[in-house]
């Protein structure tokens, strides 16, 4: 009776969560003029011409590689610079790490508007504007110091007596690190990656200011074709449908790390 | 904490601290720059000192914006927190229904924001969309363009609906991280479901709240595309939240110095609030550690 009330409370809120992006997948079947005269649970008529033009287009669909390309390598620097420096907080005390810890998240609290001509001026006297590396490393800003939080929150949470263990039976750092820690912590490393992609895939703003045309990225090509010739709702809906693919993948590869959790036996 | 004690750990901030810092440090120090300059063209400025920054802070406008803003990622907490640690505590351990709820969940975190406000424009527009009609076939008049308590309602269930999934993955991977013989303990012990909520659960979930909770104040108090794109800001200002009105000052001004004040201000607020939040947060951990 229990579990019953719990799934249904799911079922419930995941009904609701579905519903907009229902109307979405709705919308991008359906063409403009349809959209905008007629209201139905389901398309009559069903077209898929709004994403035969995002497949066939090219100024379309570079932006999801372009997308794609920047925010995997936002990823793998997140992770591979927040790892040691997360452990290194976890474990360690050392001159000014709580400062350093909470400036780390300060830099998420900046107002991106009046940010962005600095950012511009920055990235182009290096020569770096137009670059899908530009944008991953100016994503690093918000994305390093997420990852940071959510990796020592993780590593906390692991006895300091299994890094204890580790050494005393004769493991190096690096071997501990790879072959012991990462795998008791894979949970947080999971979120951490999938937040690392999300809030890099979603960015506006930062992205759009960075690029011009070589490294465009998918969210900046919406708003240019809306803007041009009024809305084309069904298309903007196809985009924001082919938008979630991605991500959905991402989180389908590391559901397993989310939902084992580590035990403690391992060691 | 029992940590060792060791300024070598440094070796191993170094990586982020500079890929930071090369991004965040620069443009901060030209913020900072024009925001006591009256920057008239290359080469002419003016050093104003602290003037835009006492305009920014007499502008009645400004409080009102700022009053939304509080209100706003209060409810924004109030409501976002609660309800995805209840769902994250109703997602199966594992199994098919734990990895379908997780990917589930995900969904609206990966649409842009901006086609988030679009697709709600449509979605509750009473015309031709579902939420829309389906509120006003239940007799109750909606239209979010024209009266301010649709226009909060309508940018709340957006923001909710948006950011809960936020707080239910954060909160979900915390109580997985919970070794399962603690909930054998409490099963020996007799203990209620609410007993080994609040005496387990709830203490172990505490440093991933504590992100969940900063993350969604300093988020949702930077908001700027969804409500944008939904309402303008409008009916009249009532959903002009802090950043609406930083952009709309901004825009349109050849002078960006007033803006720049009101950034630093803007930051400013959140670095305060986050520091208290952060504060009281470690506090409460040093009273029932594990």
């Amino acid at each position: 009776m229990k579990l019953q009330k719990r799934t249904v409370g799911l079922v419930i809120y995941f009904v609701l969560l579905l519903l907009p992006i229902y109307w979405m997948l709705n919308m991008s079947l359906r063409t403009n003029a349809d959209i905008m005269k007629v209201f139905t649970f389901y398309p009559h008529e069903p077209t898929i011409a709004n994403y035969v033009k995002i497949f066939t287009d090219e100024s379309w669909y570079s932006g999801y590689l372009n997308s794609f390309y920047y925010v995997s390598m936002n990823v793998v620097f997140s992770l591979l610079t927040a790892l040691p420096a997360a452990y290194a907080f976890s474990r360690y005390t050392f001159l000014g790490d709580k400062h350093l810890f909470f400036w780390l998240l300060t830099n998420r609290m900046a107002p991106a508007a009046v940010f962005l001509l600095p950012f511009f001026q920055l990235y182009s006297t290096f020569g770096l504007i137009d670059t899908h590396f530009a944008v991953a490393l100016s994503h690093c800003l918000f994305n390093v110091p997420l990852a940071v939080w959510v990796l020592e929150g993780f590593m906390s949470g692991v006895p300091r007596e299994i890094d204890e263990m580790a050494y005393i039976d004769g493991y190096s750092f690096p071997r501990f690190f790879l072959t012991i820690f990462m795998p008791l912590i894979r949970t947080g490393i999971g979120v951490t990656a999938f937040f690392c992609f999300m809030f890099s895939w979603v960015e506006l703003l930062l992205a759009r200011t960075l690029t011009t045309t070589e490294a465009k990225p998918i969210a900046a090509i919406m708003t240019r074709t809306v803007s041009a010739s009024g809305l084309d709702w069904g298309l903007l809906a196809a985009a924001g449908v082919l938008t979630i693919v991605p991500g959905a993948l991402v989180i389908w590869f590391v559901r397993n790390h989310l939902a084992k959790g580590f035990a403690l036996g391992r060691v | 904490m029992n940590k060792w004690e060791d300024n070598k750990a440094w070796l191993m901030v170094i990586p982020v601290f500079l890929v930071v810092a090369v991004s965040a440090i620069l443009p901060l120090m030209t913020v900072v720059n024009y925001s006591i300059q009256d920057i008239f063209g290359p080469g002419q400025r003016v050093f104003v000192g602290t003037e835009w920054y006492r305009e920014a802070l007499l502008d009645p406008r400004l409080h009102e914006a700022l009053g939304r803003q509080l209100l706003f990622s209060s409810l924004v907490l109030l409501i976002e927190i609660p309800l995805g640690i209840l769902i994250a505590l109703m997602i199966p351990k594992k199994g098919w229904g734990a990895s379908l709820s997780l990917v589930l969940v995900a969904l609206p975190l990966l649409i842009p924001w901006n086609v988030i406000g679009t697709i709600w424009i449509i979605f509750t527009r009473p015309d031709i969309g579902l939420f829309g009609a389906a509120i006003n076939s239940m007799g109750l008049p909606f239209d979010h363009t024209a009266s301010p308590l649709d226009a909060w309602i309508t940018v709340m269930l957006m923001e909710v609906w948006h950011w809960t999934p936020l707080v239910v993955l954060l909160a979900y991977a915390g109580l997985r991280a919970i070794p399962e013989a603690y909930f054998q303990a409490a099963r020996i012990d007799g203990a209620s479901n609410w007993a080994t909520f609040r005496y387990i659960q709830l203490p172990k979930m505490r440093g991933v709240l504590t992100i969940a909770i900063l993350l969604r104040f300093m988020d949702s108090f930077l908001i700027y595309a969804e409500p944008f794109v939904l309402t303008g800001g409008g009916p009249g200002n009532s959903t002009t939240f802090l950043s609406i009105y930083l952009v709309k000052q901004a825009v349109g001004q050849f002078d960006l110095g007033p803006a720049a004040a009101f950034s630093i201000i803007y930051f400013l607020i959140i670095l305060l609030f986050c520091w208290l939040f952060y504060q009281a947060l470690i506090k409460v951990g040093t009273g029932d550690k594990p």
